[in-house]
């Protein structure tokens, strides 16, 4: 078990945490990498005054019990994870100083996708990666910065490129990205490897300190165990095998050039939610309660559909918010995702005085076709007695059925005639008011001039509506 | 009270604010995807967080990290991405850390369409992830209870220290209905377990691993606790023509709406047939259902899945009378007329 010596303040006193009794050594082999890093974070920590203000998160490997030995907040986070952990952390605490502490499976296997997009938006976090070229955890599998030919448990004989791939670079691919501000790769092995570390880090965590993005830290590290070496022929194999394929320089190194963030905390306050939600105005009341209008009320199931574009989703939420400010019960279903690529579009609509069951609408008492092929789908489904509407401005088929009403209506005629042929949608509904009465014409223009989104269009909404509905007077007998 | 025309979708994203959420983590998936919209568009301009992540694992492991600086965080998926999201829920409900889970069915396995299922019955209300773990599952069947629930799974989440799910189907995602909102946001309570990245709280620890076999024993043994007190206190659910009913159908989220029309109809023929509906699948209202299996002929489960609810239906009636069931998958939902030939058909078994 590793012995720390001259413990500093960024450790716990005691490692109270540690289940046994032996409370002032770490849990890691003899010559490990772990504990010497785990030294030097712990002294800059000291150095730089941020334990109280620090969260450390630990990985799955050999250092997930990390938590035994800093003195700061603590969290112990899944397999790969740990940059999506503190992605979440530093967005909660922007003070905070997030350090993630990854090794070579966790980061450059399993989490490989959580560091690489960390990295690239940037997030408020120091990584520390600990390269020791296997799992030391599990039994020394290979990991992703496995040298070729070196034999671990899964490379009986020999880690072969051809069919495992050659060691990953974690440091050249991060610092292709723009968001990190520092990359560099350094080695405890002498002296002057751990002093360059010691550095690394600090400096790492000294610009986060100062309101700086994202730090990446490649320490190489030995594990005497994996390896099945002693501690000193492990530093040896370091400097020999390892630093050759894994050069260790600064990568990058741009906090000079850059501008610390400002700590901007996340604490919404009611007046900016209700603000930001529309629900800061007071409510209009648009219409007065009509309770005879209710009770007489007869249950509507419309279908309408069309073109894309043809605002048939939209005619259906307008009467859908009519039906709600007349205080009926309504239900709008829509078409969704990729069924509206072809460039059709449906929607179901229910008003009734009743709690409405099932907002789906099998079999309308209403189908309102705003293009050929809606009449052909649809036609069929239609109530008996039922009423189909359609747009005689583009549907050139006639509805075969004999057992339903059918008004032909030039809807977009109508609408360009007003100048907006996309208003052929408003025409539709004022047909069907028009003819059906079920509600009345000049409820639905309230309700455009009240809450219709585009103000500027509402005047020619509304003469559309007029026109639609003259044109059912005119040409249709009641 | 602000009253909208609003999908249940957009209700969910809103409703969060309201509840006193500050952070949203998600990856879009038809058909939850109104969710991050909205949630793009309103959580900025209040001042709350959003990020889209790459991923639905690194959304749910986002949400771990944020959820443990005590704030109110939530993601949103739909089944494929609630598959991926199952090792975060399995660590946070270990590490006892609150969350909301949002899950809009659609149909599968696999890549399935985006019609709607209640296919992730199981892997939702039967913990999902490994270990004896469970949340609790709230099931909306309108958007007035996309709201209501979202704001209660905050709650729930907060009170008992763990992720809770509002499980809903597509068509609950989809459909626009009248909605009242609270017109205040919910107060967040400090938490004495949380990490505020400051002196007082540095010493909590978030953790999920415990080598010791008694150890994790015991926290295993705590969590069972917790699931108790939940089963005692947090039962919902709502009946509808019960009273004198012989046969009840039991279903939630889409297939209840569905059936209280079919109850509707059957009723006016004098069919005796009543409607239960679990407003929380987990925990199930088991004890109802055994009290209502003294006196109910059959029962019959109404679900849009290969009958996954149903097996808790036959748990709790553990025997006592027949139970049914009737669903349809593959995103294909069953019409009217459909669960009303079905129902009749149970009811000649069984009553005529
Ligand atoms: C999802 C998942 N898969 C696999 C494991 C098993 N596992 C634990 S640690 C580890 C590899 C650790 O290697 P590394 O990240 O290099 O850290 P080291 O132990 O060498 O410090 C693996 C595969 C796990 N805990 N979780
Ligand atoms: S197995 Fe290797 S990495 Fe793990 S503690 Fe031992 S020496 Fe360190």
């Amino acid at each position: 078990m590793g012995k720390i010596l001259q413990k500093p303040t960024g450790f716990y006193d005691k490692f109270v945490r540690k289940p046994g009794t032996y409370d002032q050594v770490t849990h890691y082999c003899p010559g490990c990498g772990h504990g010497r890093i785990h030294k030097l974070i712990a002294e800059a920590m000291q150095n730089l005054e941020i334990g109280d203000q620090t969260v450390f998160i630990s990985p799955v490997g050999c250092s997930v019990f990390a938590y035994y030995y800093f003195d700061c907040g603590n969290i112990q986070s899944a397999h790969g994870r740990a940059p999506a952990v503190g992605t979440g952390v530093a967005r909660s605490n922007p003070h905070a100083i997030t350090i993630s502490y990854q090794g070579d499976g966790d980061l450059g296997a399993i989490g490989t996708s959580e560091i690489i997009h960390a990295a690239n938006r940037g997030e408020r976090m120091t990584i520390i990666f600990v390269n020791n070229g296997i799992y030391g955890m599990t039994g020394g599998q290979m990991a992703p910065t496995t040298l070729p030919g070196q034999i671990t448990s899964t490379t009986p004989y020999g880690r072969d490129a051809a069919t495992t791939g050659l060691p990953m670079k974690m440091c050249e691919i991060i610092s292709q990205l723009d968001a990190p501000v520092y990359v560099e790769r350094t080695a405890v092995t002498d002296a002057k490897g751990i002093m360059k570390t010691k550095r690394a880090i600090t400096k790492a965590l000294k610009s986060q300190k100062e309101g700086y993005g994202f730090s990446f830290v490649e320490i190489l590290s030995a594990c005497p165990i994996g390896w099945k070496m002693s501690a000193n022929d492990s530093i040896k194999r370091i400097e020999e095998e390892m630093i050759p394929y894994f050069p260790l320089k600064t990568f990058k190194d741009e906090i000079a050039d850059r501008t610390p963030r400002p700590v901007v905390p996340v604490a919404p306050s009611q007046e900016d939610v209700l603000k930001a939600l529309g629900h800061d105005q007071k409510e209009e009341i648009l219409f007065k309660n009509d309770k005879k209008f209710i009770d007489d009320f007869t249950t509507q199931k419309v279908r309408i559909a069309g073109f894309g574009g043809q605002g048939v989703l939209m005619a259906g939420t307008t009467l859908g918010m009519l039906g709600m400010e007349l205080g009926l019960d309504v239900t709008w279903l829509p078409s969704y995702g990729p069924e509206m690529r072809g460039g059709t579009a449906n929607c179901h609509v229910v008003l009734s005085n009743k709690e409405v069951g099932s907002p789906v609408v099998e079999s309308p008492n209403v189908l309102i076709a705003m293009n050929e092929p809606s009449l052909v789908e649809f036609e069929p489904s239609v109530t008996p007695g039922g009423l189909v509407i359609v747009n005689s401005s583009v549907v050139v088929g006639k509805c075969k059925r004999s057992d339903v009403t059918v008004l032909e209506i030039p809807m977009t005629e109508i609408a360009d005639s007003c100048g907006l042929k996309a208003a052929a949608n408003m025409a539709s509904i004022s047909a069907y008011l028009a003819f059906s009465k079920v509600i009345e014409k000049d409820q639905l223009v309230t309700l455009i001039k009240a809450k219709f989104k585009k103000k500027s269009l509402i005047e020619q909404n509304v003469a559309v509506i007029e026109a639609a509905y003259k044109y059912v007077s005119d040409h249709v007998r009641g | 009270m602000k009253r909208e025309f609003i999908k249940g979708n957009d209700a969910i994203a809103k409703a969060a604010l309201l509840a006193g959420c500050t952070q949203y983590y998600g990856y879009p998936i038809t058909p939850s995807s109104e969710i991050i919209h909205t949630v793009a568009r309103v959580f900025p301009k209040a001042g709350a967080s959003f990020v889209q992540a790459e991923s639905e694992l690194a959304a749910i492991n986002m949400v771990y990290g944020a959820a443990t600086t005590g704030q109110r965080i939530m993601t949103a998926s739909s089944s494929p991405g609630i598959s991926l999201k199952q090792e975060g829920v399995s660590y946070m409900a270990s590490a006892e850390l609150p969350c909301v889970v949002v899950d809009i069915m659609r149909a599968g396995p696999g890549l399935g369409n985006i019609w709607p299922e209640q296919s992730d019955y199981d892997q939702v209300v039967k913990g999902g992830g490994h270990g004896s773990y469970k949340t609790p599952v709230l099931a909306p069947n309108c958007p007035q209870e996309m709201c209501d629930h979202t704001i209660l799974a905050f709650e729930l989440a907060d009170k008992y220290r763990t992720p809770v799910y509002v499980l809903a189907d597509a068509y609950m995602g989809q459909v626009m209905e009248p909605v009242t909102f609270p017109s205040e946001v919910a107060k967040v309570e400090k938490k004495d377990w949380a990490l505020y990245a400051d002196k007082d709280s540095k010493h909590n620890l978030v953790t999920s691993i415990q080598m010791n076999t008694i150890e994790m024993e015991k926290v295993n043994i705590r969590l069972q606790k917790k699931y108790q007190e939940i089963v005692a206190n947090e039962v919902r659910f709502e009946e509808y023509c019960m009273d004198d009913a012989e046969m009840a159908l039991v279903s939630y989220g889409i297939a209840s709406r569905i059936s209280r029309s079919v109850v509707d109809e059957l009723r006016e023929t004098g069919l005796k047939v009543g409607l239960l509906r679990p407003i929380t699948l987990y925990p199930f209202p088991t004890l109802r259902i055994q009290e209502l299996s003294k006196r109910i002929k059959v029962f019959a489960a109404i679900e849009l899945s290969n009958g996954q609810m149903v097996d808790d239906v036959k748990l709790a009636v553990n025997g006592a009378c027949p139970v049914e069931y009737y669903g349809r998958m593959g995103g294909a939902v069953p019409t009217h007329e459909e669960v009303v030939s079905q129902v009749k058909g149970f009811y000649k078994l069984y009553l005529a």
